[in-house]
């Protein structure tokens, strides 16, 4: 055969010339043009970047505490949101917890996610009997409610960070892994999955060319929206005396250590669950956002 | 340049390109209990050769097996039982050819053609996909996708970095088709690949194939329900009905000398031209039986105008009728005991 | 449709028997030896032998599964460390307390939450509609434990119009349905109507509006019916996606009334989880969640089967 084509007249009206647009730069404009997810991504960023860099910037000291002012109300000279029943900085004190809540938040949905998606995607793409085995086992997770499991696996395993940090990322890997099922098992049955398979590629290389890049997209909004229930159940875990333990500041365990102060400093005693209420809500409009960008169909 | 992957010809132009023999997939579907299971027999028994550089018709109604056909031929869905021998070699054998072989020979386009394109990737990164997988490195590959591109009538500088929802329905079908011929194949496999264009665009689409199959001497297996295309394409025809061959032969024999009532009743149900030619009375009545459970000898005789006792009891076998003409009708085989069998016989002699 | 519900029950065993599996499992998930887990520190040696010929503690592990569910099916759950009386008899009255705060959240969730959600779904694309969505998000992301101190700060504390904590003057023995006792019964329950409310007022305004774009709605418009027969026919398609819903929350609620019940401190599983955490009860522990996960299992159960009543499609399936 010769290097020469075939001169076929293109009657086809061709598409106009103009720069390709692909399916994230779509996303991404529709994203720009939201004003209440870039709002939340700000608060975020903002969250974020006090609660890194803060206390290395700033001498903050969140365990120095003081009997003689206890529970001052939020402006007190040199208490900008007051202190605790045990006279440490309130302030300090939500900085630093910041810190473990948000990991306490992320980490379990990150493993859960690299665990989930990966058994997700092989019970997918491989079904049969392979499929059948995954999910009737991650039936079983999904037969407790989320926030029972934690409360069960982490009360057996009793407290501390790890514990925590296993229960959750427990809790996550089954509605993850059956997200990640449900899309697979619908990209599998696309034709270009056979045609790929038609070229003589292997599983893997199918998977890693043709369909992580349809699949990673559902799978990574949903697991966003787990974040704030994520930090939401990790607190609530410290809340019961679970997870971190005191006098390490984390804003669960801050807000049941503030619960007798309910009647003396209200305000001091909601603050820790306001920021895990200001982060749950950004997190949550924010993956409305992305998955109403992601839905139209361009 | 994609000279480096041809295949070259093994067997000879005499040696058939493929011959499929007693090809059969039933598919077990969970029933409402859970003691039975059903078995849809998609295709039950196909035997069929394909000889060097023709093009052969598939036609039958739809879920008579056309597709499965095409799928177990690529060995995209596994058959149950059956032998592939590709240009003398069989598939699968120690000594013949391997699966992965067997594909890079044979190619297909699929109906839809926006399903068959990877939403993610651009059109050129789709195309090469396949010549990456068979060891061309990257640029190479892209350098020969976009050549393939060219060849199917797409400009490279226009169409490379776009992406499927950016093209038009026959845009995408001319994309397939150089993807499925970016791999060399010797044998290409249209599943309804014009059935879903626009009259205008699918004749357009048909006239690179024909064009593509000359330069590229290339063997089509052509699958339609649209008779009239398969009549302007095709060298040769199969007539499927419920997962069997009920007849095959020669287009012109198929199309002006058809024997089995089934084909007859196809033929019969096209439009005609001549609008003062109507079709009175419908030629096929209700639908194709359940596969689930097809009846007993003959599957057509519960639709068929000449159905009678012998036909319930025996399975017709697929008799030579004319020259390279078969028909799976007892009516049409001396000996079976069917009342017009001699008749028809003497007129097919 | 015998046939499925048939099926469905068989399908639901082996789920029943892999969360008795795991349920089992958190024993032996505890840090030291099993028998210390269930024992309380200062056991005499003869209490420690009856447990460990109970529980078969020497035997391989799938021998003990099969002695402690034959000790389950027939109610016994083991002995509480902190009481020393049956587990049995500490989980079932808490339960049912539980239950009883449930039941009210749920009817006050389905009520708020079918209400808006429909509304916002009959106005999608309106400011009407945005706001309600705006109001559900906020909903989804409270944190219930959060919720509960707040409304006990803002109603019991600074406006002392409704108590903050407990589950009335007789205790949970004398409870009994009047004025007085539902006064209790308010805090709690909003506090943990509040999530599911907005998770069925957002799938009810998808469902709706998803249902309205169907061509068959423009049909019934085009015959001439009247709106208020129009949504009839809106709301029988919805019903089993809200069925759905329901079963899903009602579950989920009964989880999340863990940390509130400690919050208002009602005497339900989740203040009885709450204190065997602190205690180190693992055989409470146990017993209350294998209780709370077979009725989430159950629950799910009879929402699988009601759903088919209302969409035969899902028959098969």
């Amino acid at each position: 055969m010769t290097d020469q084509t075939l001169s076929l007249p293109l009657t086809e009206r061709p598409a106009a010339i103009r720069p390709s647009t692909s399916y994230w730069s779509g996303v991404r404009r529709r994203l720009a043009r939201d004003p209440v997810t870039m709002i939340c991504a700000a608060i975020l960023l903002v969250i974020l970047a006090a609660v890194i860099f803060a206390p290395l910037l700033f001498p903050l000291d969140p365990y120095k505490t003081s009997m003689i002012r206890r529970l001052k109300p939020p402006g007190t000279p040199g208490f900008l949101l007051g202190t605790d029943e045990l006279g440490r900085d309130m302030l300090a004190r939500l900085i630093h917890g910041g810190r473990l809540s948000l990991f306490m938040g992320f980490a379990p949905v990150l493993v859960a996610t690299c665990i989930g998606a990966t058994l997700g995607i092989i019970a997918g793409y491989a079904g049969g009997a392979v499929n059948m085995g995954i999910m009737r086992i991650m039936d079983v997770f999904y037969a407790f409610p989320s926030v029972l499991l934690a409360v069960a696996i982490s009360g057996a395993l009793g407290p501390g960070i790890i514990n925590g940090l296993f229960a959750l990322t427990l809790v996550f890997i089954p509605p993850i892994t059956r997200v990640a099922e449900s899309v697979t098992t619908q990209i599998r049955a696309q034709d270009f999955v056979d045609a790929a398979r038609a070229t003589g590629a292997s599983a893997t290389r199918i998977v890693t060319g043709h369909v992580l890049s349809n699949v990673a997209g559902p799978i990574l909004v949903y697991a966003a929206g787990l974040i704030s229930v994520s930090i939401i159940i990790a607190s609530g875990l410290s809340f019961l005396g679970l997870g971190v333990s005191p006098p390490t500041p984390e804003w669960g365990l801050m807000l049941s250590a503030m619960r007798q102060a309910i009647y003396v400093a209200p305000v001091n005693a909601v603050l820790p669950g306001a920021m895990i209420f200001i982060v749950s809500i950004c997190f949550n409009m924010m993956s409305d956002g992305v998955r109403s960008a992601m839905d139209v169909r361009a | 340049m994609t000279e480096a992957i041809r295949q070259p010809d093994i067997g000879g132009p005499a040696q058939p390109m493929l011959i499929v023999r007693d090809l059969q997939r039933h598919f077990v579907i969970r029933g409402q209990t859970r003691r039975r299971k059903d078995v849809v027999r998609a295709v039950d028994g196909v035997t069929f050769e394909v000889a060097k550089g023709e093009t052969l018709g598939v036609v039958g109604e739809s879920g008579c097996g056309k597709s499965t056909t095409a799928r177990l031929l690529m060995h995209l869905t596994p058959p149950d039982r059956g032998e592939i021998i590709l240009d003398g070699e069989k598939v699968g054998d120690p000594r013949g050819v391997s699966v992965r072989d067997l594909r890079r020979s044979v190619q297909m386009v699929f109906q839809d053609s926006f399903a068959s394109l990877n939403p993610r990737l651009t059109i050129c990164d789709s195309v090469a996909f396949g010549l990456r997988v068979n060891g061309q490195p990257a640029t190479t590959a892209r350098l020969n996708a976009d050549a393939m591109l060219r060849m199917v009538g797409l400009t490279p500088e226009t169409f490379s970095d776009r992406y499927p929802h950016e093209l038009s329905g026959g845009q995408r079908q001319r994309v397939n088709i150089a993807r499925a011929l970016a791999m060399s194949p010797r044998v290409l496999i249209l599943d309804e690949a014009v059935s879903a264009l626009d009259k205008s665009v699918e004749a357009q689409v048909l006239n690179l194939l024909l064009e593509l199959k000359e330069r590229l001497t290339l063997t089509y297996l052509f699958i339609s329900h649209d008779l009239a295309v398969v009549r302007y394409v095709s060298d040769r025809v199969v007539v499927m009905y419920l997962g069997k061959i009920v007849e095959v032969g020669p287009v012109g024999a198929i199309y002006d000398r058809p024997h089995h009532p089934y084909t007859r009743a196809l033929l019969a149900s096209r439009l005609s031209m001549n609008p003062k030619q109507r079709i009175s009375a419908p030629p096929l009545t209700g639908d194709p039986p359940n596969p689930i459970d097809p009846p007993s000898g003959c599957r057509f005789r519960t639709r068929c105008p000449i159905a009678e006792a012998v036909c319930a009891l025996a399975e017709p076998r697929l008799a030579r009728v004319d020259a390279a003409h078969d028909v799976a009708c007892h009516a049409c085989d001396a000996g079976s005991g069917h009342t017009l069998a001699r008749l028809t016989g003497m007129e097919g002699a | 449709m015998i046939f499925y519900v048939i099926r469905r029950i068989l399908y639901v065993i082996p789920i029943a028997i892999g969360v008795t599996i795991v349920c089992f499992m958190l024993i032996h998930l505890a840090p030291g030896d099993p028998p210390d887990a269930v024992l309380p520190d200062n056991a005499p040696p003869e209490m420690v032998e009856e447990v460990r010929a109970a529980y078969g503690f020497d035997k391989p592990l799938p021998v003990q599964y099969a002695y402690w569910l034959s000790r389950v099916v027939t109610g016994d759950f083991g002995r509480s460390i902190m009481t020393q009386r049956s587990v049995a008899s500490e989980v079932f009255p808490a339960v049912l307390n539980s239950l009883t705060i449930a039941a009210a959240a749920i009817v006050l969730a389905l009520f708020v939450g079918v209400l808006f959600g429909a509304l916002s779904g009959y106005r999608s694309g309106t400011l009407t509609d945005r706001a309600i969505t705006f109001v559900a998000t906020t909903g989804i992301s409270v944190p219930h434990y959060w919720l509960a101190m707040v409304l006990i700060i803002v109603f019991a504390v600074n406006m002392r119009i409704l108590p903050a904590t407990g589950m009335g003057p007789g205790g949970s023995s004398g409870f009994a349905f009047n004025l007085e006792n539902l006064r209790y019964m308010v805090l709690p329950a909003i506090a943990l109507a509040v999530g599911p409310a907005a998770i069925i007022a957002r799938s009810v305004r998808g469902t709706v509006s998803e249902i309205r774009k169907q061509d068959f709605i423009q049909t019934l418009y085009a015959k001439g019916l009247g709106p208020t027969r129009v949504f009839l026919h809106v709301a029988k398609n919805a019903a089993p996606t809200l069925l759905a819903i329901i079963g899903l929350q009602t579950a989920h609620l009964l989880g999340g009334s863990i940390l509130v019940e400690t919050v208002f401190s009602w005497p339900g599983a989740g203040f009885l989880l709450h204190s065997a955490i602190f205690s180190r009860d693992l055989p409470i522990l146990q017993g209350a969640v294998l209780v709370l996960a077979m009725f989430f299992v159950a629950t799910n159960l009879v929402v699988d089967v009601l759903q088919t009543f209302f969409d035969p499609r899902l028959r098969r399936g």
